[in-house]
C-alpha cells in the first residue's frame, strides 16, 4: 500500500492529526442548525394550528413556551437562524467564488459566530428594555 | 435569449438527468432561491413576531395572524422554509444514510412530513382569517 506510491508526500490528513478550524466549526454549525430549525418549523406549524384550534389548545402550548425550558428553546432558535441565516449569506457569497481565500473565510466564519451570539441578546434586550409591548 | 431552451442545467445533465443523489442542479437552484427568500422572510418574522406577541397572549396571537400582511408573509414563510428545511434534510440524509431501504424510508419521510404539516400550518391561518 505506502510501499506502492512512489513518494513521500502526505496523504489526505487523517481526523486524529487534523487541527481544528474555524471554517470546519463553520461548516458543521450551518448543517446542525439547519437541522436544528427543522424541527422548530415543525413547532411554528404545530404553534399555527395550536392557535386555529383555540385557547384550550393554545394556552399549554404557550405556558410552555413561556416557561424556563420554552424561553430556552427559544432563545436557541433565534441563535439558530441568526447562525443560519448570516452563514447562508455567506455561502451565498462563496457561490459566487469570492471570499474564498483562508484569511477571508476564517474571518467571515468568525463574524457569523458573533452575530448568532449577538442577535438573541439583542433581541432580549430589545424585549426587555426597548419600551414595547 | 436563444429560445426557451436556456437554461442552467448542462445538455449532458438534462439528458441523463440524474446526479449521485438522483438530481441535481434543480435541487441546488431551489435551495438558493429559497435561501434568498428566507434571507428576507425570517428576520422580518422574528422581529415582528417577538415585538408583536412576546408577551404570548392567545389574543395578541391571533390579532398578529388577522393583520393581513402579516398573514400573507407567514404563509409564504412556512411554504417556502418547509421547502428549503426539505431539501437541506434530503442533503443531510444522501450523505448520512446508505443502507437503502433506510435512505428511501427517510427521504419519504422527509418528502411527506413538511408538506403535510405546512398544509396544515396554512390552513391554520386561514381559519384563523375566515374560520368561525
Amino acid at each position: 500500500m505506502a510501499g506502492a506510491r512512489p513518494d513521500q508526500r502526505p496523504i489526505s490528513p487523517h481526523v486524529s492529526i487534523w487541527r481544528w478550524h474555524v471554517t470546519m466549526a463553520s461548516s458543521i454549525l450551518h448543517r446542525a442548525t439547519g437541522f436544528g430549525l427543522y424541527v422548530a418549523a415543525l413547532g411554528l406549524a404545530l404553534w399555527l394550528m395550536a392557535a386555529a384550534a383555540g385557547p384550550q389548545m393554545y394556552d399549554p402550548l404557550m405556558a410552555f413556551l413561556m416557561g424556563p425550558l420554552g424561553q430556552i428553546a427559544l432563545y436557541l432558535i433565534v441563535a439558530a437562524i441568526a447562525y443560519h441565516l448570516a452563514n447562508g449569506i455567506r455561502h451565498l457569497v462563496f457561490d459566487t467564488g469570492a471570499g474564498l481565500a483562508p484569511s477571508e473565510a476564517d474571518t467571515t466564519a468568525w463574524f457569523v459566530i458573533l452575530f448568532a451570539i449577538a442577535v438573541p441578546i439583542g433581541l432580549w434586550a430589545l424585549l426587555t428594555f426597548g419600551g414595547v409591548r | 435569449m436563444s429560445g426557451p431552451e436556456r437554461s442552467m442545467r448542462t445538455p449532458l445533465g438534462r439528458v441523463r438527468h440524474h446526479g449521485a443523489a438522483g438530481e441535481g442542479t434543480g435541487h441546488f437552484i431551489a435551495q438558493r432561491w429559497t435561501a434568498i427568500a428566507l434571507a428576507l422572510l425570517a428576520p422580518w418574522f422574528v422581529v415582528n413576531a417577538a415585538l408583536s406577541i412576546g408577551g404570548g397572549s392567545y389574543t395578541a396571537v391571533i390579532d398578529f395572524l388577522t393583520d393581513p400582511v402579516n398573514a400573507v408573509g407567514v404563509i409564504l414563510l412556512v411554504a417556502v422554509s418547509f421547502y428549503h428545511m426539505a431539501l437541506g434534510m434530503q442533503e443531510i440524509i444522501a450523505d448520512y444514510i446508505h443502507k437503502p431501504f433506510s435512505k428511501i424510508a427517510l427521504l419519504l419521510l422527509n418528502a411527506f412530513v413538511p408538506f403535510v404539516l405546512a398544509a396544515g400550518a396554512v390552513f391554520a391561518v386561514l381559519l384563523v382569517n375566515f374560520g368561525a
